[in-house]
Order: structure tokens, then sequence, then C-alpha cells
């Protein structure tokens, strides 16, 4: 219980990080390190395919994208920064307390709930991920496969340096 | 019919993009397959017996079409066709109507995927197929005010995202699967189970952001107005119906039931919508933010039909989806109109322009009067049913706000009319011309659709609807 607790947290604490960090570089990693959690969670879980998928995918390929599309985008200097940075504790100053707000109405509104499944699932937990993923839920593949190929659109349409518009 | 609509826009982008075509290509392509749409649900066997067969040899897709189904993809390919149709005035660069026309494929894909979704996971992944298109599309021109709505529209709707994921985790956790059937099963052994309930709430939550109900409509007006013409069109025509309300009719009415306190969550939220969504339009004074503010309105209104939870009510609020697309869609459409005559769309500035664009007026005076509820038009007809939905319910009080705010609706509308299309000719539009055939033809058909539906909806409910609903 202590290492999902620590997990979650340290999670919770690289998706701040990854919002309010103003180099955008630096928000990728965040996302990274995210993930990075999200794969020892998922091995502790005892669910190694998704784990790997999740290091892979996540953690590897799309922070690769996130970096190559960073590098189409012009950097701020050195003055933009600090003044981002300045800006960054003003508008950010209530995140903690937004979080920890957020978190404490999230237990007090869940406390009394007993999160064990109601029904037997064992038949459900004997399915292997190959399964699950191979032959249960192809239409989702395929959706996931769409999401995909609009994602590369989005990064190719917006990130692009649009010739027509120069004209 | 289900597998080739999925599988064909997929394919098309991928051919049209290796090796590239021109954006012309892409166009002509994107519209021949969402008038191939429309065809292929009133004949299922055109031309994708052949590609199901080859599919369903390497694929095992849990999907179904039913009668709501065939609705919503009458709608889709409608609302696309017009919406891409429409924007292709607007583009000025062969690259920027290769993205539109591709996006648009992927977005009617996701459409298609929702619509035969057996299973809760697979509707909130084609959810974010539509989200993630639709968020890109509304930022296409890179203008300050469309990245600002897009923005909105991408933060809020990831909220709703996260709601929903969190939901199927806590179905999967009570039912061990995420299937329909498997949830409706857990629902109805152990529906007061504290686990199911918090994951009923929070998908309901995550549909009603993406239907821009009110209170969760902060990213709709500002993502309506700021989008590129032809986005707006399939956005307010087709977009919301699907990942809101189409995906609320599916999860209550063929996965959990209903009770009397999710009827009156849906009535209180749909009246709200209603009400608030008129008032909001009579103040307004863009044309795209009256008909955005519209749109609340009539969501508002299928919302509370679906509230009723009766058979009636489900085909009362799957008609009002199916005419809110075409007459919307056409409102929509004519607005771009205007402001491609005019290059405005503050309403204080035209005045007179029923004299320079008489079709666009016209069309636009048919939707006003559908939406309205003016008989014998098709929105009259799916009010009419809506309000004896209420009223059959014992929810007579809301069939009353259903009635009232049908005033309003009159009220914003004639409002509208009256500032750009009626009165004297304002000197700012004094060298209009009518709107180029690319708009008025789509308008006329919209138009003809609208009175046609009305004339012969007594033909669409009992072939259509009712079926799709178990009347007999």
């Amino acid at each position: 219980m202590a290492i999902h607790i620590l997990l979650l947290s340290l999670i919770i604490i690289c998706a701040a990080f990854a919002v309010v960090r103003t180099r955008v570089i630096r928000a990728a990693i965040m996302l990274a390190a995210i993930s990075i959690f999200v794969t020892i969670v998922l091995f502790v879980l005892n669910m190694p395919l998704a784990a790997i998928f999740e290091l892979s995918v996540c953690a590897g390929l799309i922070t690769v994208i996130f970096i190559s599309v960073i590098s189409l985008t012009n950097p701020l200097t050195v003055e933009e920064r600090f003044e981002e940075r300045d800006n960054m504790f003003k508008k950010f100053l209530l995140l903690p307390v937004l979080i920890i707000i957020c978190a404490a109405s999230f237990y007090m509104l869940t406390k009394g709930i007993n999160f064990i499944p109601i029904l037997d699932v064992s038949e459900a937990a004997e399915i292997s991920d190959k399964a699950a993923m191979w032959h249960l839920k192809q239409i989702d593949l395929i959706g996931q496969i769409i999401i995909i190929l609009t994602g590369v659109f989005g990064v190719v349409v917006l990130f692009k340096d649009n010739k027509d518009d120069k004209k | 019919m289900t597998v080739s609509l999925i599988f064909i826009p997929i394919l098309l982008v991928i051919l049209l993009n290796i090796p590239r075509l021109s954006g012309k290509t892409a166009y002509y392509v994107a519209l021949a397959f969402f008038a191939y749409q429309l065809i292929a649900i009133f004949i299922p066997t055109f031309g994708s017996v052949q590609l199901a067969e080859v599919v369903n040899k390497l694929f095992r897709l849990n999907v179904y079409a039913d009668g709501i189904s065939k609705i919503m993809l009458i709608s889709a390919a409608i609302v696309a066709f017009t919406a891409l149709m429409t924007s292709k005035s607007f583009v000025k660069h062969d690259s920027r109507l290769f993205s539109l026309s591709n996006l648009m494929l992927l977005a009617v894909a996701g459409i298609n995927g929702i619509v035969f979704a057996r299973d809760i996971f697979t509707v909130y992944v084609f959810i974010e197929v539509i989200a993630a298109a639709s968020y890109i599309m509304i930022v296409l021109d890179k203008t300050e005010s469309s990245l600002e709505g897009g923005f909105k529209y991408f933060i809020i709707s990831s909220i709703a995202t996260v709601m929903m994921l969190f939901s199927v985790a806590l179905f999967f956790l009570v039912a061990g699967g995420t299937g329909f059937e498997e949830i409706s099963a857990a629902v109805h052994n152990f529906g007061g189970n504290t686990i199911i309930l918090l994951a009923i709430m929070l998908f309901v939550s995550g549909l009603l952001i993406k239907g821009g109900l009110i209170p969760f409509h902060a990213w709709l007006p500002g993502a309506y107005s700021s989008a590129p013409a032809g986005v707006s069109i399939f956005l307010g025509g087709i977009v919301t119906k699907t990942t809101g309300t189409f995906a609320l009719i599916r999860f209550f009415y063929s996965v959990v039931g209903f009770n009397d306190n999710i009827k009156m969550v849906l009535l209180i939220v749909g009246s709200v919508s209603v009400v608030a969504g008129a008032v909001a339009a009579i103040t307004q004074k863009d044309f795209k933010k009256v008909l955005a503010y519209s749109s609340i309105s009539q969501v508002g209104y299928i919302v509370m039909a679906i509230g009723a939870g009766t058979a009636f009510g489900i085909a009362a609020a799957v008609f009002h989806i199916f005419n809110h697309a075409i007459f919307k869609s056409l409102l929509f459409l004519n607005a771009a109109a205007v402001e491609k005559q005019t290059g405005r769309l503050d309403v204080d500035s035209f005045g007179g322009l029923g004299a320079k664009m008489p079709v666009t007026s016209a069309t636009t005076a048919i939707a006003f009067l559908s939406a309205a509820g003016f008989p014998p038009l098709s929105g009259f007809w799916s009010k009419l049913f809506i309000i004896i939905a209420l009223w059959s319910a014992n929810y007579k009080g809301f069939a009353l706000v259903a009635i009232l705010a049908g005033i309003l609706t009159m009220a914003y509308f004639l409002n509208l009319q009256k500032k750009v299309f009626f009165g004297e000719v304002s000197p700012n539009v004094e060298n209009v011309k009518e709107a180029p055939l690319s708009f008025t033809v789509p308008a006329v058909v919209l138009c003809a659709i609208t009175i046609l539906a009305g004339i012969g909806f007594y033909y669409i409910i009992k072939t259509l609807i009712f079926p799709a609903v178990g009347i007999i």
C-alpha cells in the first residue's frame, strides 16, 4: 500500500511540475517521468505487458514526438523566460492549495466506499493481457489508431512552418 | 455496413497521404465518402459486402447498429457533407483544404465508432477521436480567437475525459468488464452500490460537458463562434449531439436504465439549459454566438426528453437530434454565407440584408421557425413529442417550461432575423450580393429536408424512430 501511495504522489508532483514549467521541453520531460512512474505502478500491479507499452510508447515514443515538435517552435529568450517564471509563481500560487482541497474532498467523498469488486472477477483476471488486447478490444485499438492518426495530423498542421501562410 | 463505415474513412486517410494527394482530391474523396455513408444506410450492401468480409476475417469487432444508429449516421453524413462543402469557399490554401478533409473523415470515423459501440470503453475512445479532430479543426486558422476557443475546448474536454476514464475504471472494477451487457447486469444486480453510483455520476458529468449543457457549457460559445465557418456547422450540427446526447441515450436507455433521481437530474439540467441558453442567446450581438447559445437551449430540450425516462421520450429526443442537426447546420451555413458576403457577423451592423440575399434570408427564416417549433416544420413535431413525453410521464411542470421556453426561442430568432434581414438596407450592406451556389444549394437542400421531415414526420417516426426504441 505504501509503495502505491508513494508512486501516486510522485505522479501528482510530476504532473503539477509539467503544468507549471515555463520551458516546454522540461514539461515534456516531466510527462515522461509520469509515464515511468505509471510503468512502475503497472509492474507492481502485475500487468507487465501494459507496463512495457506504457514505457515504450508513452515514455519513449510520445516524448520523442514532443521533443521533435518543440524543436520546431521558437524558444523563449532569457528575459522572456524570467518574466514567465515570475508570472508562473503568481499564476500557480493557489495550485498546491487547490490540489490539497481536491484530494481532501475526494477522500471525504470516497472514504465510505469499499473499492473491492462486488463480482468475482477472477475469471476476468485470468484472461491474458494478450487476449484482452488482440481479441476482446480490437475495436478500441482501431479507435486508438485513429487518435494517433489525428494527433499526427495535428502536429503536422499546427506546428509545421506553413509556406502558404507566409505568402 | 457497420464495419465499412469505420474502416473506409481510415483507409481513405491513409491513401490520401501515401502518397500525399492534392487538397482538391482529398475534398472530393471526403465528399464522396459522406455521400456513400448516406446511401449505405438505405442500401446496406452497397459496395461494402466485400470489404466487410475481408475485415471480419481479420478482426473480431464488437459493433452493432440499430434504428437510433441509422438516424445518427444519416445526420452525420448530411452535416459533414454540408460542412466540408461550405469550408471550401473559405479555405484559401490547398494544404488547408487537404487537412480539413482528412480531419473531417477522421471525425466522422469517430462518430460512426460511437454510434456502433457496444462497450463503454469503446464509446470513450471514439469520443476522444472526435475531440482530438475537433480541437485541431477549431484552431486550423491559427487566429487568436480560434486558438483561445480551441484551448478552452481542449482543457474543459480533458476534464470530461478524466471523469469518463475514471468512471470506466470503476465500472470495470464492479462489473468485471466494460461491455454494455456486463455493466447493465452489474447495475441491475447491485444498483445501490456506491461505486456504481459514483461511476454513473462521473460518466454522466463527462457527457454533459461534452454536450455543452449548462453549467458545463463554458467551452461551447467560444469554440463555435471562433471556429472556421465549416467547422462551426460540423460542431453545432453533429459533434455535441453524438458525444453528448446520443451517448447519454445509449448510456441510460441501453445500459444503466432510469430511476427517479436520474430522471430528475436530467430534467433539471435540461430545463436550466433550455431557459438559460435562450436568455443568453437574446443578449448576444454576434450571429454565431446567438446560434451557439441556441444550441445549448435546443440540446437542453433533448436532455429533457431523455429525462422523461420513457420509450416515447427517447423517440422524441432522437427525432429532435435529427431535426436540430439539420436546421442548426442550415443556420450556421447561412451565418457563413453572411460572413462570406459581408465580412462581418455583428448583428447590429446589418439591416435589410433580405433584399440583397433573398435565398439566404428565406432559408434562415424557415430554419428559425423550425427551431422555434412552428407547425408544420420538423422542429414543431419533435418539440410536440418532447412536451407530450414529459406530460405523459407526469412531469407537467417541466412540460410547461418546455412550452414557455419556445416563446424565448421565438424571441431571439425574430430579433436576429429582424436585425439582419428585415428593415431598410443598411449602408454597410448596400453592395452585397446573394451568396454563391456553393452556399445556396446546400441551404435549399437542408431547408427542403426541414420542410419534408415536418410534412412526412409520421413516416420517419413510424419507420425509423419508433421501431428503434421498441414502440410498435
